[in-house]
């Protein structure tokens, strides 16, 4: 049972790779990606003009050849700051989607695993959560708790994990029934122990699933909560934030000052999302 | 789902919220003891909770005026928002979803199913802004702003609804388009969809009657889900294009820490998703032939 368990186990993640990197839509969204992980670890070897100087003699200057993507309100280059926008939103997005990852595949494998009445409080405490939009509540504990990166990771991590505890749920409660789980019980093994040692390398599959998943809405609602002010802070070059300090202006005709950011912003979710999508379609197949 | 009531938050120090950090402690503690945030949190939770239920929406802390006469035109405006924005996107979604389903793996399967993926995950205020980046300030089809004049008629209201309604309708048109597709594929592979295909039934008869009516369940269930999301996108849309409606009032709120109407604002969102989830439970038995009131069946 353990032997065959074992093997297929060691030989899934070979397949696995190998189907997707037949896919097209994988390569697309891990190049995207990848490009602007180089910027967020890279930028300052990378751009043209130090992102945060504001140089008050070129101000709303279009695209030219001096500055590609023309400069903003202070005279910045706008080129520098949407490769240096990149760095913010994937620490954040990437450290909330952990977080509520290992939060929300803790919470699943309680519910799952224990079932009965800690299994049905937490489940209304979970249905009651999810029927607010994350960006209201996200909005409200910002406002309560004030925001900054370190509560901006927190309350994502924590608003995204009810939903991953959902799925793992679903997947623990279809593990309890087979053999493994009783033959753990019968050998009177630990709870905790059958739980994360046993149930959990089974349940992976989705959790990682539902992580890369995840993460596309995390960057979406990082990027969200910057434009409404209740995300990233100034002076950072976000690309949220960016937008949400310049749009007043693009009745002026000044469009480079959001147009690149917007991009930036696409690019990245759609990046992910392809990554997200190929995952899930390979382990299907 | 009334366990909803939970997600109240703690306000923290009210009166030093609206004073700044530099007022006086004594007027920070007159003020407090005002609008009686001085007290206990469960007796102003008890409190809250009885005037909610009748009715009674407190007094905005910035505004020191009834919470109610903010509270329902900002509902109505973005009643009317998400109205155009739902008008446009189930027809589409679920043609969409439809014309998935019936030219499976083709192209054109291809093309809307990656559509909708980019559609969906683009954040609103982005794709917002290229709309109107394109429309309103190179074409000029569009005016910048959603509000219309004070004296506008239904037509200049719904024209200056149109562009910000379109980021919802991109958004949704994924959710919408996908489920309707999975569910278009399931039904055109059951075993009634032969048997009426095979009684030589002509091939519209048997999508309309047998197939679509099955197809459209789950689509039901999504469009009830995906109206919270709708609400959460309103706050950004609502800031974007300059609209008074719900979502910048709760934006307002969040901003000024007025809590009345912050907790108003939410409290009617939970309200209208447990209306939302009951009206799609209502539809979902109305249309699934295999839910029947009365019994008869």
């Amino acid at each position: 049972m353990t032997d065959i368990a074992a093997q297929s186990r060691a030989s899934a993640p070979r397949g696995l790779a190998r189907r997707l990197l037949t896919r097209p839509s994988f390569l697309i969204g891990s190049i995207v990606v990848l490009f602007w992980v180089v910027c967020a670890l890279f930028w300052p070897v990378l751009v043209p003009y130090d992102p945060f100087y504001t140089d008050l003699m070129v101000p709303l200057k279009p695209p030219s050849a001096t500055h590609w993507f023309g400069t903003d309100q202070l005279g910045r280059d706008v080129f520098s700051r949407v490769l240096a926008g990149a760095r913010d939103i994937l620490t954040v997005a990437p450290l909330a989607t952990l977080l509520s990852t290992v939060v929300g595949t803790t919470l699943g494998l309680i519910m799952g695993y224990a079932g009965g009445l800690v299994d049905e409080v937490l489940s209304r405490i979970v249905d009651a959560v999810l029927a607010l939009p994350v960006v209201i509540v996200a909005l409200l504990a910002l406002t309560s708790i004030g925001a900054s990166m370190w509560t901006l990771l927190l309350v994502i991590g924590f608003s995204f994990s009810p939903i991953i505890a959902r799925t793992v749920r679903a997947s623990v409660l279809a593990e309890r029934q087979l053999d493994y789980v009783a033959a753990a019980r019968l050998r009177r093994e630990n709870h905790l122990y059958t739980m994360f040692v046993e149930i959990l390398p089974n349940v992976l599959g989705p959790v990682m699933v539902e992580m890369t998943i995840r993460l596309g809405y995390a960057i979406f609602t990082v990027a969200t909560l910057s434009f409404i002010g209740f995300g990233i802070q100034p002076p950072s070059p976000d690309w949220g934030l960016s937008i949400s300090t310049n749009y007043g202006l693009i009745g002026g005709g000044y469009w480079w000052t959001v147009l690149f950011d917007g991009l930036a912003i696409a690019t990245l979710v759609v990046g992910v999302n392809l990554v997200a999508d190929s995952i899930q379609g390979a382990l299907n197949d | 789902m009334l366990v909803f009531a939970g997600a109240r938050l703690l306000p923290g120090d009210v009166g030093r919220a609206m004073l700044g950090p530099f007022a006086d402690p004594a007027a920070v503690a007159t003020l407090n003891h005002q609008l009686g945030t001085d007290r206990p949190l469960l007796v102003q939770y008890v409190d809250w909770i009885g005037d909610f239920v009748t009715g009674d929406l407190g007094q905005s802390y910035s505004y020191r005026a009834p919470v109610a006469q903010f509270l329902w035109p900002a509902l109505l405006n973005s009643a009317k928002l998400a109205l155009v924005a739902f008008c446009m996107v189930v027809p589409l979604g679920i043609l969409g979803g439809v014309m998935g389903a019936l030219y499976r793996d083709r192209a054109i399967d291809r093309i809307l199913s990656v559509t909708g993926m980019v559609a969906t995950v683009v954040p609103e205020f982005v794709s917002g802004l290229v709309l109107l980046l394109i429309f309103a300030v190179w074409l000029h089809w569009f005016p910048l702003s959603a509000t219309a004049p004070a004296d506008a008629g239904v037509l200049t209201q719904f024209y200056h609804l149109i562009l910000p309604s379109i980021p919802l309708v991109l958004i949704l048109f994924g959710y919408i388009a996908r489920m309707t597709r999975t569910g278009m594929i399931e039904a055109l592979d059951a075993d009634y969809t032969r048997t009426a295909i095979l009684k030589g039934l002509p091939r519209a008869t048997v999508i309309r009657r047998h197939v679509l009516r099955n197809a459209l369940l789950p689509t039901i269930s999504v469009i009830s889900t995906q109206t919270v999301y709708l609400i959460g996108g309103l706050v950004v849309i609502e800031i974007l294009f300059r609209y008074q409606g719900i979502g910048s009032l709760i934006y307002t709120a969040a901003n000024k820490k007025d809590f009345p109407i912050l907790q108003a604002g939410i409290m009617s969102i939970g309200v209208l998703f447990t209306i939302m989830t009951i009206l799609a439970d209502l539809l979902y038995a109305a249309l699934n032939p295999r839910i029947r009131f009365g019994g008869d069946g």
